[in-house]
Parts: structure tokens; C-alpha cells; sequence
């Protein structure tokens, strides 16, 4: 199992949660976090005060799957989330040990 | 006593009394939500607190028989002879109603000072030195310009308090900003909580401002219109001279911007509606669009934390716009001619009153919060201040979202 943490643009959340859920992926969390990468902040400007916002809105969506259905996955999401401005986020890959489905105690691929 | 009149004043009255929740607003939506409700509070008090004070010795301290130039005496105190009779300023009017309508101002011009304390005084403190403030600056301010006073014995001219209300709450401010120091965390950016509140409250006192300018001519007459138009326009003006200034120097044109404009050039008729021409009023609006965003700019050059720009837009546009009474007055509209229709000495005399209100004012109050600070202590602690004045002052909070 792998899970991915989807660190994206607010506006491209909806297209990736169509695209995994047509992919098959049952399940998924989503986060809504701050931060920044190489697109740092934005300039704010309150009357003579110039302020300049480093972390911007970001969401973080986790996402668990079978090991096979990965890659179809990463480049649909890819697909998905790109606008093609800096910013448009990262995709973190992990191995991931076990699984439970806490109402029928089923374990690893079966509990997802 | 005139059935028109009164109805029009008594209207005028509660549109300047709006003015002061207005402002909760406008200040509200521009502090850190966690000082969201205490700079309301700062605005609500002064109606409570003010209100009293003015009934029982403001009003009689500033329109009471002059004594001297300086104060009124105690003919009406706790408003003996008010009740029933023409005021003898306005015989039009009953004097109730005169007295009533000169409250929403002071009122008002206490709580405008509070955006030179905001997200740091003590409540106490800001009660303390509200009442003080209305009883040995604004009403002295008040009887020098409306009371028969020194200032108007000598001829300046102050239609709506462009003095008593705007350079007197700016100098109160400066005066504020510098005995408390700046607020903590300044260097982190402070980012206005709810712009939509500070527009919305903005434009209620732009509503309000009708009553505050075309009312001070106190009769329902064309001074009053005309006194209607100048106001409109300059604000309009404002709006135009703030947002191209801001936008040359920035880049983009702000909706604080746009609302802070509307204010200064609000602020900057308020001494000349009742005096000036109409084209006089385009100009007098754009200039203080210009002026006081460049006198907002300047707070980070001098360093003091005037937190909410009382100093920027009441001082410098209440400054502005007296000079230019001096300069755009002509007989014609109510009889006093400026600089440009041939009366330089009026220039002088508007001079003297601006330097004359700085200087009383902002020497006043620093006393005044000395006073204070040794009494009740003016701050809040660090911790209470991060914390913010919401929960630390009053124990409730603004948003539970």
C-alpha cells in the first residue's frame, strides 16, 4: 500500500477529487494547511502599511491505495492539479505498513 | 422656535448619533479579531460615558455665557433652564434640541480618538481619560469656536468642527499612540480582521456626515443644502484623490483605500461645507484624498503606532481643510471671504486656530494620560495584549467560528 500526500492549489481540490474518485479510490482526507515553496507569498497592501503574506492556503489531501493502482493515479492527479503557475504543489509517496478497517477488523489491502 | 427647523435637527441629531456605531465599525473591521469587540466597546462607551458628562457639565462648560474667551460658565449645569425654552445660539430650535445635537458630537469626537489606542489600553484607563478629555479639552475646545470663545472672536470659522472634532481627535490621538508606545507584535503585520465591516461602517458615516455638516446649519434653509452638496462632493473627491494616489505608488487601487479617501475628504469640508463654493468643495475633497493618505504614509517614517490613522486622516484633514477654509471661503455662500476672494487675513486667522487647537490639544492630553497612566496605568500587560483586549478586557469573543 502507498499513500500520497497531495499538497495543491484550493482552486484545483474539486477536479482531484473527481479524478481519484473515478480511479477507484474509496476514500480520502483533506486538510486545509498554509505554506510555501519556491512561489513564497503575496504583497498586501492596508492603506500605508505594506505587508508581505509568506505562507499561502494550500489543501493536503491524504489518499491510501493499492500498490498497483499508483501510478495511473499520480498522473491523473498530476493532470489534474496543474495550471502550470509556480505553486501548483507536490506529491509525497510513502510506503505504508498496514491497514485496519476498524468496523470489521479486516487487515492490509482488504481494509481499504 | 420653528416646527421645520426642529424636526430638521432633531433628524440631523440622530443621523451624527449613527455616526459613532458606524465607527465601532469602521474601527472594528480594521483591528486584529481579537480586539474586534473591545474597539467597539471603545465607541459604545463614549456614547454611554459621554452622553452623561455632556448632560450634567459639558454642555454648560462649552455654550454656558463665555467667561473670559476660555470656558462657558454653569448657567446650565445638570441642565438647569434647558428644558422648555429657545436656545439662546439657535433661538429656532428648542434648546433641548440644540444641546441634543451638539452631544452626538462630542460623543463622536471622543471616539474617534480611540484609533490612536486601540489593541492596547486599558478600559479603565480609556473611561478615565475619556472623561476628563470631554471636560478640559473638547468643551473648552467646543466654546472657544462655537461658544463665543477666543477663536471665534477673532474670526475663525469652523462650519461643522473641522477643529473641535477632526484636528482635536488627531492631536488627542498623537497624543495617545505616543504616551502608550506601540503595540507588540507590530513588526508581524497587522492584517484589518473584516474589511467588509470597515466599509460598511464607513459608508454609515458617510450617511451620517449629512446630518453632522448640513445640520450645523441649524436652520432647514439653502445653507443647509448647500452645506449638503459641498459634503457629497468632497467625499466623492476623496475617494478619487486616495485611490490614485495609492494606486501610482502601489500598483492597485484598495477598497480601504476607496472608504479611507471618502473619509479625508469627508473630514476636509467639515470646517469649509457651510462657507465654500461647490467647485471649491471638488478641489478641498481631492487634495485631501492626497493629503491624507501622504500623512497615513508618514506614521512609519515618525514611528508612532497611530494604530487606526486618526492622526493621518482627522488631524491632517481636519488641518487641510481649515486652511482651506481660509483660502476657498467666499460671502457668498455665508458671508466670510478667503484668501482667494480677496481676504488674506481670514488665511491668518484659520492659521492661528489650527496651530492654536494642535498645540492645546496634544499638550492637554499627554497631561491629561500622565494623569492617567499614574492613576489606573494606561496598558494592558504584554500577555494581555497578545492574548487580545476581547477576552482579557471583557471576557467574550467576537468570532466563535
Amino acid at each position: 500500500m502507498k499513500k500520497l500526500e497531495i499538497i495543491i492549489k484550493p482552486g484545483t481540490f474539486e477536479k482531484v477529487k473527481s479524478v481519484l474518485t473515478e480511479l477507484g479510490v474509496h476514500g480520502l482526507n483533506y486538510t486545509e494547511i498554509r505554506g510555501f515553496g519556491r512561489q513564497r507569498g503575496h504583497k498586501e497592501v492596508y492603506r500605508g502599511t505594506i505587508m508581505q503574506v509568506d505562507c499561502l492556503p494550500k489543501i493536503k489531501v491524504d489518499v491510501v491505495m493499492h500498490d498497483e493502482a499508483l501510478e495511473k493515479i499520480l498522473d491523473a492527479v498530476v493532470v489534474a492539479a496543474r495550471t502550470g503557475q509556480v505553486g501548483d504543489g507536490k506529491i509525497f509517496i510513502s510506503d505504508v505498513q498496514d491497514a485496519v478497517r476498524i468496523r470489521t477488523g479486516e487487515r492490509g489491502d482488504a481494509a481499504l | 422656535m420653528n416646527a421645520a427647523d426642529t424636526g430638521y435637527i432633531i433628524i440631523c441629531a440622530a443621523m451624527v448619533m449613527v455616526m459613532t456605531p458606524a465607527l465601532a465599525l469602521f474601527y472594528g473591521g480594521l483591528v486584529r479579531s481579537r480586539n474586534v469587540l473591545a474597539t467597539h466597546m471603545h465607541s459604545y462607551a463614549s456614547l454611554g460615558l459621554i452622553t452623561i458628562l455632556w448632560v450634567f457639565v459639558g454642555y454648560t462648560l462649552a455654550f454656558g455665557d463665555d467667561v473670559g474667551g476660555i470656558i462657558g460658565n454653569l448657567s446650565y449645569v445638570f441642565m438647569r433652564g434647558v428644558e422648555g425654552v429657545a436656545a439662546p445660539a439657535a433661538p429656532q430650535l428648542p434648546h433641548t434640541v440644540f444641546m441634543a445635537f451638539q452631544c452626538m458630537f462630542a460623543v463622536l469626537t471622543v471616539a474617534l480618538i480611540s484609533g490612536g489606542y486601540a489593541e492596547r489600553i486599558r478600559f479603565s484607563a480609556m473611561l478615565l481619560f475619556s472623561g476628563l478629555w470631554l471636560i478640559f479639552v473638547y468643551a473648552p475646545m467646543a466654546h472657544w469656536v462655537w461658544g463665543g470663545g477666543w477663536m471665534a472672536k477673532i474670526g475663525a470659522v469652523d462650519f461643522a468642527g473641522g477643529a473641535v472634532v477632526h484636528m482635536a481627535s488627531g492631536a488627542a490621538a498623537l497624543a495617545c499612540a505616543k504616551a502608550l508606545g506601540p503595540r507588540l507584535s507590530l513588526d508581524q503585520g497587522v492584517a484589518p480582521n473584516n474589511l467588509p465591516l470597515t466599509l460598511l461602517g464607513g459608508g454609515l458615516l458617510w450617511f451620517g456626515w449629512f446630518g453632522f455638516n448640513a445640520g450645523s446649519a441649524l436652520v432647514a434653509g439653502t445653507l443647509a443644502g448647500h452645506a449638503l452638496v459641498t459634503t457629497h462632493v468632497a467625499s466623492a473627491c476623496g475617494i478619487m484623490g486616495w485611490m490614485l494616489a495609492e494606486w501610482k505608488r502601489t500598483g492597485k487601487p484598495t477598497t480601504l483605500g476607496v472608504i479611507s479617501g471618502a473619509l479625508a475628504g469627508l473630514v476636509a469640508i467639515t470646517p469649509a461645507a457651510g462657507f465654500v463654493g461647490i467647485l471649491s468643495a471638488v478641489l478641498i475633497g481631492f487634495v485631501g484624498g492626497v493629503v491624507c493618505y501622504g500623512a497615513v504614509l508618514l506614521k512609519n517614517r515618525f514611528g508612532y503606532d497611530d494604530a487606526l490613522d486618526v492622526v493621518g486622516i482627522h488631524g491632517a484633514g481636519g488641518t487641510w481643510g481649515a486652511l482651506a477654509t481660509g483660502l476657498f471661503a467666499v460671502a457668498s455662500v455665508n458671508g466670510v471671504d478667503g484668501l482667494f476672494f480677496g481676504n488674506p487675513h481670514q488665511l491668518w486667522v484659520q492659521f492661528v486656530s489650527v496651530v492654536g487647537t494642535w498645540v492645546f490639544v496634544y499638550v492637554a492630553s499627554r497631561v491629561l494620560l500622565y494623569i492617567v497612566d499614574a492613576a489606573v496605568g494606561l496598558r494592558v500587560t504584554p500577555d494581555a495584549e497578545a492574548t487580545g483586549l476581547d477576552l482579557s478586557e471583557h471576557n467574550e469573543q467576537g468570532y466563535s467560528l
